[in-house]
Order: structure tokens, then C-alpha cells, then sequence
């Protein structure tokens, strides 16, 4: 199975209705811990991703990752905007000129994304952030396909490890971005980051 | 949820549109991407000064674009920082051949956006230089934390650092001074009640009628300690002394001293709040050569205050004096 421009569009609009709906939800979460902002910012990037893609939809995979990307950039601000953005565009440089992305392209371009925000960020696993989902969940899809597994099967273990990925951050005392300086009171609420984050890898299941 | 507003959505472009009437002798605002810049930009010859942050906090810093402090400033949404975009076109409009400092506040969202734009910036030729401001000493600085954020000592440095821009340093100088003023520069916040950002509708965080957060961050972030309400002598102290204690400030020292309201709070307050932090100072020896009291950098509707202390010398105070002519901040002129 090999993924087209088409199949990236459906993603980035799977994961933009996720968003939409779980708007209220993020910034919920972010209220306890962060700046109460992730929902609303989140959700106004990909409404204007979403708006831009017609113009790129019959072009490279590659574009239309980063027509996402400078959307997020350009219109989400704090710290989702430039996170994702950089993730969306490490994610599209892994990938450019390829007419379509094979298993192996998918995983490298979601492992190019992880070492964006990391970068970006300047932060790694266990700092309670959207790396404790994203991290493990690019594992669990490249040992899948080590092991010989399809992209499906994949994407649908990636998500999954996302998910757990997302709870493990609910004990963790945050070190990075805004929750970090709460300290120890950071403990005992998930990271809407990890949240926000999970949702993208659900919405690039395909089985 | 009462405020006077619009729809929440227009916030923003709403109250820079007043922004714009009221004060069109002074600043002239661009929108979409949104930044405000002196109503004179670019000054040809002089260093662009330009900072930004989450809209939420005015005066900051949009009331301080003008001649004697900052060329530009970005407002992104409420408690958002502005994008990269907004701070690139911003850079763009205050070159005047001589460069550009971004002030920025030590938030992660802040410190990546403005990275961006800086790396946008120069690879058109630009030449910027960025000073990241982290004054609160409420925050541990230390690599489990994002360090320590950028509160009220952004304001003394986008007015000293902006009369030095106005008598012509360059800009290596100009960061360097701004690196200088935030190593001698403390503050801490505290608040008496929660604040509502508009498009959430319902409190950050919730505080009872008898309760107060020490410690607390310009953003409605839950500060780091809830303590039981105590008088204004008592809560002075408590902001205080580990401001002394943290530079550490020392007898013989001259300061200024700044007393900050977080935008819920009258300056009666205030002035009971500076009254005491002079006792205190006066009793260690510390000298407060020049003040500020007034809600210069707030948190929406938030009760409280924060007290800012920052080591002066005579160039310092030579800056502090300087004419300064901008929405919020005007004197000398």
C-alpha cells in the first residue's frame, strides 16, 4: 500500500474535525496545567490548513505537508504553532518529490517530525509533553514494520502508543513549557500536548 | 462570564482599532499580519527595539511603541504569542539600516516564534539580535523547568533599552545592555482572584474569597504556592524578600523599585503595597533612587501585583530619565 497526496489531504481533514471536536476538551486541559489556550489555537491552525488545501491537493504529499505547516505557523502562535509547524515541515522535507509515500517514507517523515519538536522545543521524552506521545508511537510503527507488518497495522500501533503515551503523562512532573512552572502541583493531569498529539495519530490510522 | 466585549473572536483586532484612533499621533497599526509600530518607522540610522507577546497584558506592550522605547510590537492572541509571520513584517517595517532587537519574554512559545522570525528575517539579509528576559524569580531556574518567564522587568528594560536605542547606541551595545539589565533585575507576582480569557469563557483557575496565589505568572497560570489571604504588609514581604534575597540586592544598593498592578487592582492599593516595599527596602539599606507604581503589564482582570526591584548606576538612571512618548508610559517631553 502506498499513500497519495489524496490520502494526506484525508488525513489532515480527519484530524482537523478531531480537533474541532475536541476543542473545548484541550483547553480544558491546558487550563489546569498550561495557559488555556490549546483547543482554540490548535483548532484556528487547522481551519486555516483545511483552507488552504484545494490549492495543493493534486500536488506532492510533501506540499501538502508544508502548506500545513506554514498555516500552523503563521496562525497559531504559543507554543502549538511553531511546535507543529516545525513537525508538519521536518515531516515534509523527509518526504520531498516523492509522488507517493511507501510504509517506510510514512514512519521516516513522523520520526522527522519527532526530532522538529524536539528541537524546536528543546525538550525529550519524559518532560510531559506531546514528545511522550509522539516518541513512542513512531517505535511502536517502525517495529511493526521491522517486523514485517503493513502500514495499517503500523499506523494502528503507533496510535495506540500514542494513546498510552498520552496517560503515562498524566503522573509526570512536567519540565518544559508552560505546566513546568506549576512543579510538582504539574502532577496527576495528562499533557494537553501528549492529547492534542494522540488525536493526530489516531486520525492517521487507515485499518 | 461579563466583559465588555464584542465576540471574543475580534478581541484583538477590536482594541487595536481603538488603539490606532486614539493614538494616531503616535503609533500606526497594521493588520493581518497584526503589529503596531511608531507612527515615524523605520528611523533611519537607529536600531529597531521590537518585543511582543500574548495580547492580554496592556498596556504592554503596544501602549510602549513609540519615540524613547519600543519601534514595534507584536500583539498575538490573548495569552498566545504572536506567530512568526507578524514579528518577520514587524522586523521588516523598523529596519532603518541598523538592525533589529527583539526583546522577548522566556516563555517556550515566545522564545520559538520569535527564533523563527529571527531565522526568517536573516535569511533576507536582516541583521537581528535577540535578549530573552526572565525575571521572575517565583520560577526555579533549572533544567526541569522552561526557566524562568519574563514578567515586569520586560517593561524597565523596553524603556531603558529603548532610550539608549533613541540616542543612538548600536545594536551589539543595545543587547548587551538589555543582557546587563535582566542579570540585576527581579520581580515576583501574586493574585487575589483568577482571570477569564475571552474565547475560554470561564476562569484559569479558581481561588476562594479567603485565598491568594503567590507566585503567580501573567497568564492566569496557577502560580506555585495557595496560601491563606494575609494583609498588604504581610504579602509585601512575601514578594520581596526573595527578590532581595535572590540577586542577592544589598545595603547601599540603588534601585528602582516598580510596583505592578495585575489589572484588577486599584492604585490604592498599589501605593499601601510600594509604602511598605520602601520600609522594607529602607530597613536593609537599600536605596529606591526612582519608582513606577501603576498597571503596566497585567493579566486581563486579575486582582493583585507584582514587585519588581532592579540595581541601578548613573547610566541607568540617566536612561530611566529620558523622554519618553508613548500611549502608556509619557514623561520628559
Amino acid at each position: 500500500m502506498t499513500i497519495t497526496s489524496a490520502d494526506v489531504v484525508r488525513f489532515v481533514e480527519t484530524y482537523a474535525a478531531a480537533i474541532a471536536e475536541q476543542k473545548d476538551h484541550l483547553t480544558r486541559l491546558d487550563a489546569a496545567i498550561g495557559d488555556a489556550d490549546h483547543g482554540e489555537n490548535m483548532n484556528r491552525g487547522f481551519q486555516a490548513a483545511l483552507a488552504q488545501l484545494p490549492d495543493v491537493a493534486d500536488k506532492t504529499p510533501a506540499d501538502v505537508l508544508k502548506t500545513v505547516a506554514m498555516a500552523l505557523v503563521s496562525k497559531v502562535g504559543g507554543a502549538a504553532g511553531p511546535l507543529y509547524g516545525t513537525a508538519f515541515l521536518r515531516a515534509a522535507t523527509a518526504v520531498q518529490g516523492k509522488p507517493e509515500l511507501t510504509g517506510e517514507d510514512v514512519v521516516n517523515a513522523l520520526a522527522a517530525g519527532l526530532e522538529g519538536v524536539k528541537m524546536r522545543g528543546k525538550s525529550d521524552v519524559g518532560d510531559k509533553t506531546m514528545i511522550d506521545a509522539w516518541a513512542p508511537a513512531v517505535d511502536r510503527a517502525r517495529a511493526v514494520l521491522d517486523d514485517g507488518g503493513d502500514l495499517p497495522a503500523a499506523l494502528a500501533a503507533a496510535a495506540e502508543a500514542a494513546a498510552q503515551g498520552r496517560d503515562a503523562t498524566e503522573p509526570m512532573v512536567a519540565r518544559k513549557g508552560r505546566a513546568s512552572y506549576l512543579g510538582e502541583r504539574s502532577a496527576g493531569h495528562i499533557d494537553p500536548g501528549a492529547t492534542s498529539t494522540a488525536l493526530l495519530f489516531a486520525a492517521l490510522r487507515c485499518d | 462570564m461579563k466583559k465588555l466585549i464584542n465576540d471574543p473572536a475580534d478581541v484583538v483586532t477590536e482594541a487595536l482599532q481603538g488603539m490606532e484612533l486614539a493614538h494616531a499621533d503616535l503609533i500606526r497599526v497594521h493588520y493581518d499580519p497584526n503589529y503596531i509600530v511608531r507612527a515615524d518607522a523605520p528611523v533611519q540610522g537607529k536600531v529597531g527595539v521590537l518585543s511582543g507577546g500574548g495580547s492580554g497584558h496592556e498596556p504592554m506592550h503596544g501602549g510602549f511603541v513609540g519615540r524613547g522605547m519600543l519601534d514595534a510590537a507584536c500583539p498575538g492572541a490573548v495569552f498566545t504569542s504572536p506567530t512568526p509571520d507578524q514579528v518577520h513584517a514587524a522586523t521588516k517595517a523598523v529596519d532603518g539600516g541598523a538592525g533589529v532587537l527583539h526583546l522577548v519574554k522566556n516563555y517556550t512559545g515566545d522564545v520559538a516564534n520569535f527564533e523563527m522570525a529571527a531565522e526568517l528575517a536573516e535569511a533576507e539579509g536582516l541583521t537581528v539580535r535577540s535578549v530573552v528576559i526572565d525575571d521572575d524569580v517565583a520560577v526555579k531556574d533549572s533544567l526541569y523547568t522552561a526557566g524562568r518567564r519574563g514578567v515586569g522587568g520586560t517593561v524597565l528594560i523596553e524603556k531603558l533599552v529603548g532610550a539608549a536605542a533613541e540616542r543612538g547606541d548600536d545594536l551589539d551595545s543595545l543587547a548587551a545592555l538589555a543582557e546587563r539589565i535582566n542579570g540585576q533585575v527581579r520581580s515576583m507576582g501574586m493574585a487575589l482572584t483568577p482571570c477569564t480569557v475571552p474565547h475560554a469563557g470561564e476562569p484559569t483557575f479558581t481561588l476562594g474569597e479567603d485565598e491568594m496565589e503567590i507566585g503567580i505568572g501573567i497568564h492566569g497560570e496557577p502560580g506555585r504556592e495557595r496560601l491563606p489571604l494575609e494583609p498588604a504588609d504581610r504579602i509585601t514581604e512575601r514578594l520581596l524578600e526573595p527578590i532581595i534575597e535572590d540577586l542577592p540586592f544589598q545595603s547601599g544598593d540603588r534601585t528602582l523599585l516598580f510596583v505592578n498592578g495585575m489589572g484588577g487592582t486599584p492604585l490604592i492599593e498599589l501605593y499601601i503595597v510600594y509604602r511598605h516595599a520602601v520600609e522594607v527596602l529602607r530597613e536593609r539599606g537599600i536605596e529606591v533612587v526612582r519608582s513606577l507604581v501603576g498597571s503596566y503589564i497585567t493579566s486581563l482582570e486579575m486582582a493583585g501585583t507584582s514587585i519588581t526591584l532592579l540595581r541601578m548606576d548613573d547610566e541607568l538612571v540617566e536612561l530611566w530619565d529620558a523622554p519618553v512618548l508613548t500611549p502608556a508610559l509619557r514623561k520628559g517631553v
